[in-house]
């Protein structure tokens, strides 16, 4: 059961990121936590080992595989360190419109040099007035001739002024709301791009998030994702796509705190026994489990039919990323309560799962918005 | 650079037990793994090769589970490897083992340099590095904690290396070779054979096209008689070495806390001395 039916190249994958993620990622995560310092040491281990390839097509540098590869390497960093696992994560974010949706030219140009991990990417909609309803996004790109002029600032970018290769949301047509947004590949460095300062975070504190600004930024006509008023279309795409990978990172951190619950619980003794051996603490242990196998299974279900080439993804994809997520954070208060007082000290690893599960509710659509879209497919499937 | 690092698979702990009958290591339900100062020689050799150029060639002789030992190092980085492995080699001591692993060396031909690590976890012996150089008669430095550099004597302007004869001593290698305090600076023509210390560099760990190539990867085998080796000259037979017997140190019995004042404890420990050390 432990395989959930992966091949054996999923396998490799499996234990490779596995074997990165206890032996390199673990003994850092507390320090990465502490300092909110961004883990470029790890990034070069997981460029050299290929993982920033696995979803990348073989004719563009990467192993060819999909969003079960991400899903699969994502989970197992998380279970190490949901922080620094996004910073993985969100360059996959980042990478998905260019795959989807980009010309040949523009993957031939991209794709090799993330699938290496030589850079990193990042996705950008949200701005401070755009969150759940991101129609409202304020940032615009006027067409010049060969080139448009971006203005605006985008708000909380996972990877933002770490990555060097962006897609930008921003309207080329005020008047069409939500038809008038275009994509734009941006490059870190373009004349007029630059970023506002890093965020300090509840949780995943390895990974920098900060604004994106854009003041009379020139981006070349050849940098449109797909066609001008195609954005909306790019985002919501890019993020049935994603959003397992949301989950996966969910389910590594709710796995990475059941294996500590069940750690400490064999060794503490209270009553002059191990608490593992209350009825109690075994109960909370096995109903963790059970969710998080749940949540897996129907994680990898949805990222076979995404790799299949299933084009209505987008209900299962939300029901994915609502359910791990929501499993994430019941899972990791529970780790907590297991470990009682010492559980809500910093000297043990305990409370920074709790931390870093919440952003998992509330990032790449909030779970409120992750239950609408799946009420809107409900209704709409019966209309059929 | 024509790099050679010889490699052995070992028992993955370092509570080996033995077969108090045959006094051989018990291999049978222990996970196997790359010795782990072999890890820090194929390391070092996949490194010169990246900034020299050239090819590793892995060798191992062991049991034919040993071919995974030689994948593992594919996918670390390693272009070929060779696996010696012949029943006829069951039993060998560290004589035994060099002289195959020089006959294979031999049988490479080209070389400029050979790495070990320093020891293996299992036997602990460190005999097996040295006993291919004094049976190739090049010349050694044990206990490498770092290669400075290689640099070439004589400016070869026509010829590939792969046509160098390993005799040509066209390069030397510049060494620190780790003391009890502090270490040598030393140089050494090539071709040479150095073993290696865990200070030496930091293992990296595989990559998924590196694993890749390691599953579809030809290893090549050879037996005794590929290598012109005698039946007689190894295993058991061939080993002028014999392990008499191998025991666990007993334990030590806990120590005796004496009881009274200074002048009554002194008197007793003085005692003890006396009688049961002195």
């Amino acid at each position: 059961m432990r395989d959930y039916l992966l091949t054996e190249e999923q396998r490799m994958i499996q234990d490779l990121a596995r074997k990165i993620a206890q032996e390199k990622i673990r003994p850092v995560a507390a320090k990465y936590d502490e300092t909110e310092e961004f883990p470029w040491e790890i990034m070069r281990i997981l460029a050299q080992s290929d993982l920033f390839g696995v979803f990348i097509p073989q004719e563009y540098g990467g192993l060819g595989g999909g969003v079960l590869e991400l899903a699969i390497v994502t989970e197992e960093l998380s279970r190490a360190c949901g922080g620094i696992a996004v910073c993985y994560a969100a360059t996959g974010l980042g990478t998905y419109p260019i795959i989807l949706f980009g010309n040949e030219e523009q993957k031939k140009k991209y794709l090799p040099l993330i699938a290496s991990g030589k850079k990193l990417a990042a996705f950008a909609l949200t701005e401070a007035g755009a969150g759940s309803d991101a129609s409202a996004i304020q940032t615009t790109a006027e067409k010049k001739g060969d080139y448009y002029l971006l203005n605006g600032t985008k708000q909380w970018i996972t990877n933002g002024g770490e990555a060097e290769v962006y897609t930008v949301i921003a309207l080329t047509d005020r008047t069409k709301g939500a038809r008038g947004a275009t994509a734009f590949i941006l490059e870190k460095g373009m004349e007029g791009f630059s970023f506002g300062k890093k965020e300090k975070k509840m949780g995943i504190r390895a990974s920098a998030t900060r604004e994106l600004i854009f003041n009379n930024c020139k981006v070349p006509k050849e940098n449109v994702l797909g066609k001008e008023g195609m954005g909306f279309i790019v985002a919501m795409k890019t993020f049935d796509v994603s959003r397992p990978g949301v989950a996966a990172q969910a389910v590594g951190i709710a796995q990475g705190a059941l294996d500590l619950a069940i750690e400490y619980a064999k060794e503490r003794k209270q009553f002059g026994q191990s608490i593992s051996s209350f009825q109690g603490i075994q109960f909370m242990l096995a109903d963790m489990a059970t969710s998080i196998a749940a949540a897996r299974a129907l994680i990898y279900t949805v990222c076979r039919a995404v790799d299949r080439g299933e084009k209505d993804i987008a209900k299962e994809s939300a029901m994915a990323k609502l359910f791990a997520s929501d499993v994430c954070m019941k899972v990791t208060t529970d780790a907590v309560q297991i470990f009682g007082g010492y559980g809500y000290m910093r000297d043990y690893p305990i409370e920074k799962f709790m931390r870093d599960a919440k952003i998992t509710q509330i990032y790449e659509g909030t779970n409120q918005i992750m239950r609408n879209i799946i009420a809107l497919n409900l209704i709409k499937e019966t209309l059929r | 650079m024509e790099i050679i690092v010889c490699i052995k698979q070992v028992p993955d702990t370092t509570e080996v037990r033995i077969d108090p009958q045959t006094n051989t290591l018990q291999r049978e339900g222990v996970a196997s793994i790359i010795n782990p100062f072999d890890m820090y020689a194929l390391e070092e050799g996949i490194r010169l090769k990246e900034k020299y150029g050239g090819k590793v060639t892995v060798i191992t002789m062991g049991p034919p589970q040993a071919e995974e030992a030689l994948r593992e190092a594919i996918s670390l980085g390693s272009d070929e490897a060779i696996l010696i492995t012949d029943r006829a080699l069951a039993g060998s001591d560290t004589w035994a083992t060099s002289l195959t692993l020089a006959k294979a060396i031999e049988k490479i031909g080209r070389f400029d340099l050979i790495i070990c690590g320093k020891q293996a976890i299992d036997g602990d012996t460190a005999q097996v590095g040295p006993g291919i150089s004094a049976h190739l008669n090049i010349p050694q430095v044990t206990y490498v904690k770092k290669i400075e550099e290689i640099r070439i004597l004589e400016h070869q302007s026509t010829g590939a290396p792969e046509h160098r004869a390993p005799s040509t001593h066209s390069a030397i290698v510049r060494v620190q070779r780790m003391m009890e305090e502090g270490y040598v600076v030393m140089e050494v023509p090539l071709p040479c054979l150095i073993t290696v210390v865990k200070e030496i560099n930091e293992p990296r760990l595989p990559s998924l096209k590196g694993k890749l190539r390691a599953r579809n990867a030809l290893i090549t085998k050879w037996g005794i008689q590929d290598l012109g080796i005698d039946k007689q000259d190894v295993g058991l037979e061939g080993s002028p070495t014999r392990v008499v017997r191998v025991f666990s140190p007993p334990p030590r019995k806990g120590g005796q806390i004496l009881q009274g004042n200074v002048q009554e404890m002194v008197e007793k420990l003085v005692e003890l001395l006396k009688s049961e050390i002195l």
